[in-house]
């Protein structure tokens, strides 16, 4: 009994602060987004109204907020794969036997990860550029016409996805580098005697070893990717014709643009339950694999 | 804010010394960041003294209560006289009767244009009316040689918003309780905003896709653009030198003869939490002199609100400035409600959707006065309440 509220003790800062800083904004969110708190509001407090669930249900007849989660959504399932082979392959290579260099690989391959996006956005939009960017410069050698990337509504997700893959793949990459590396050598050296090839090792050996770790990345990733703001945010401003505003770039402008706090935080708060429902579900997946 | 926040220190140095018992701490916000900053600062009960605010912007701070009423202070200055003001800018700084603010420096928009493709095709002038300028927009363009008569970047509100404030009917009703654009008048603004791109006059382009307008300019893609005195500068630099008497500004045609066009700028305004209103007015007064807007002028580009400072030669002499000279006079502000940014970035978006062709004018008009009256919700409500009360 003493030794519990010993350990009570000791962590009731930390709590405390938690409860402050998280606990507390979250309720008063949830609080805010059953009213039409905006800048009226702000001026008066009189201004305020009750609104119940007002701001939801306004919220999922707004076509815009639909097209903000279609694009999400297009998002999350074009990138998230992308992301995650680009991850795995760099860490086979870099763990591979083979790789030279793999320190300075390491490095140069996590280096986008610790890059501001400001500055990479201004080196990504050359890139882009239709009349003299390198992309372009690449697509017409290859005999294909020059795309539009960031002006045409077609190709400005797709431009958003190239850069965000290649923004974040080096984080998850260390990651799985580290699962590789803790795989013990015996297994392989049995996996060998076993006269298995290398194909079979991968498919026997790595892959369930590493399974518990890609599901903890995958799960990370989704959650990360649902939660796009700053790439549309710096590149296209949500353009062109809406293609690349977000659930969270929406939010933004309702929120900090246009002053909707009410309404900015039901979004947040659909994002949220949405993110969740997909979180558990993997949740439910990934142990229902482990189990069979 | 932005350049205006730089070069304003190298004023202060004068008041400073005329005035020894006050010192001006300048904070400089960028643009992109200042809205937020300043309702956050009105939200922390820190605002400033005096601040630069985009005229736009005064109807909302107003409606928080947030900016003192400058008319006793101006009625009693022998310095900013009304009067001398456009009185269309002067127009934007008044709400509900009161004066909230003082215009510091004008933004209009009106037609930069190609002096000599004008003249190849015929025309010595610049358009005076809609049907003049059309007939010049259907002379100049070769659409197939990728010729266009007219320049209006997708991703700005300005040129629409421009043709619509030169409509006798106002784009909200009832006190700003509605949006107007089912009206005749908005009608014939998006209509004639419409044909451009119908008829290939105008390129369905945004500024982004454009890459480097001023270029495109020389090249002579596009012989009219609609847009602001910055570019005055700007092409003065970007275009070479035997370019230079190739292009020249017009004020903006109208439906039937001149017309009007927006009345933006920035005010100096006075908050109402500040303890030093007095010698904030002060310098308000100072940054007002006219001689203290010349060497703002010179410093920045930025044009006077007052007729007296348009008087010095230098600016005069300008022949691109003259055609702002020109328009000033004929400036109308936009609906001075503290959602009209909202909705004039519907209306952007509406008229982006409409060119593409996946609105027709009828569907645009209508879908904005939805949105209009969505967004003016809370508006009604307040003012309904205020009635009843």
């Amino acid at each position: 009994m003493r030794r519990t509220a010993a350990a009570w003790c000791f962590v009731a800062p930390a709590l405390l602060v938690i409860a402050i800083f998280f606990f507390v904004p979250v309720v008063a969110a949830l609080g805010l987004s059953f009213t039409d708190f905006d800048i009226y509001a702000l001026a008066d407090p009189h201004n305020l109204r009750l609104v119940g669930l007002g701001n939801y249900v306004r919220l999922l007849q707004t076509p815009l907020f639909w097209q903000a989660f279609g694009n999400t959504l297009y998002f999350v399932v074009v990138g998230v794969p992308l992301s995650m082979l680009a991850s795995f392959g760099a860490a086979l290579l870099l763990h591979s036997r083979l790789a030279r260099f793999p320190g300075f690989f390491r490095t140069a391959l996590f280096a986008p990860v610790v890059t501001t996006l400001v500055a990479v956005a201004v080196i990504w939009r050359y890139l882009f550029n239709p009349h003299y960017g390198l992309l372009n410069y690449a697509l017409s050698r290859l005999g294909i016409p020059a795309v539009d990337w960031l002006g045409d509504p077609h190709w400005a997700m797709p431009a958003i996805i190239i850069l965000a893959v290649w923004k974040n793949f080096g984080y998850n990459m260390v990651i799985l580098l580290a699962g590789l590396q803790s795989i013990p050598e015996p297994l392989y050296e049995a996996a060998r005697i076993d006269g298995a090839s290398a194909w079979r090792q991968f498919r026997h050996v790595t892959l369930p070893m590493l399974a518990p770790i890609v599901a903890m990345v995958n799960i990370l990733t989704i959650a990360g990717y649902f939660q796009l703001f700053a790439e549309p945010y710096v590149m296209t401003q949500g353009g062109p014709l809406q293609s690349t505003v977000s659930v969270l770039y929406f939010m933004y402008e309702e929120g900090f643009k246009w002053w909707n706090l009410g309404s900015a935080s039901a979004v947040a708060f659909v994002l949220f339950v949405f993110i969740f429902c997909v979180t558990a579900l993997q949740l439910r997946l990934a142990r229902w694999q482990s189990a069979a | 804010m932005g350049r205006e926040g730089e070069v304003v220190t190298q004023l202060l140095p004068e008041f400073e010394r005329r005035h020894p018992d006050i010192r001006v701490k300048v904070q400089q916000l960028p643009w992109t960041a200042a809205h937020e900053k300043l309702l956050t600062a009105f939200a922390g009960d820190t605002t400033p003294d005096v601040c630069q605010l985009g005229n736009t912007w005064i109807p909302e701070l107003a409606a928080l209560n947030a900016l003192e009423p400058l008319d006793r202070y101006a009625a009693a200055s022998s310095i900013v006289q009304a009067a001398d003001y456009f009185p269309g800018i002067w127009d934007t700084n008044r709400m509900d009767g009161s004066l909230y603010g003082v215009p510091w420096y004008v933004d209009t928009r009106l037609l930069f244009y190609r002096r000599d493709l004008l003249a190849r095709a015929g025309f010595s002038t610049p358009p005076a009316s809609w049907q003049e300028w059309k007939r010049m927009l259907a002379a100049v363009t070769n659409a197939q040689a990728d010729q266009h008569g007219i320049l209006l970047p997708l991703n700005e509100f300005e040129p629409l918003l421009a043709l619509a404030l030169q409509q006798d009917e106002p784009l909200l009703r009832d006190d700003g309780r509605w949006g107007n654009f089912g009206g005749v008048g908005f009608r014939r603004a998006l209509g004639l905003y419409l044909e451009m791109f119908q008829r290939g006059w105008a390129p369905p382009l945004g500024t982004a896709a454009i890459s480097n307008v001023w270029n495109e300019f020389g090249r002579g893609r596009f012989v009219f653009y609609i847009s602001g005195p910055w570019n005055i500068s700007e092409f003065q630099r970007r275009l070479p030198a035997e370019q230079q008497d190739s292009w020249m500004t017009a004020p903006l045609p109208g439906p039937d003869g001149p017309g009007a066009s927006i009345a933006g700028g920035s005010s100096l305004v006075v908050f109402r939490a500040s303890r030093h209103r007095a010698e904030a007015w002060r310098l308000i007064e100072f940054l007002s002199e006219p001689a203290v807007q010349r060497r703002f002028h010179a410093l920045t580009g930025d044009l006077p609100p007052r007729r007296t400072t348009w008087s010095d030669p230098a600016l005069a002499r300008d022949v691109y400035a003259r055609a702002f000279r020109e328009q000033l006079e004929r400036v109308k502000p936009a609906p001075k409600v503290p959602e009209w940014e909202r909705i004039a970035t519907e209306m952007r978006l509406v008229a982006e959707r409409a060119v593409h062709g996946r609105l027709s004018l009828d569907q645009a008009t209508q879908a904005l006065d939805t949105r209009a009256a969505q967004i003016l919700e809370k508006r009604r409500w307040l003012l309904a309440r205020r009635g009843a009360g």
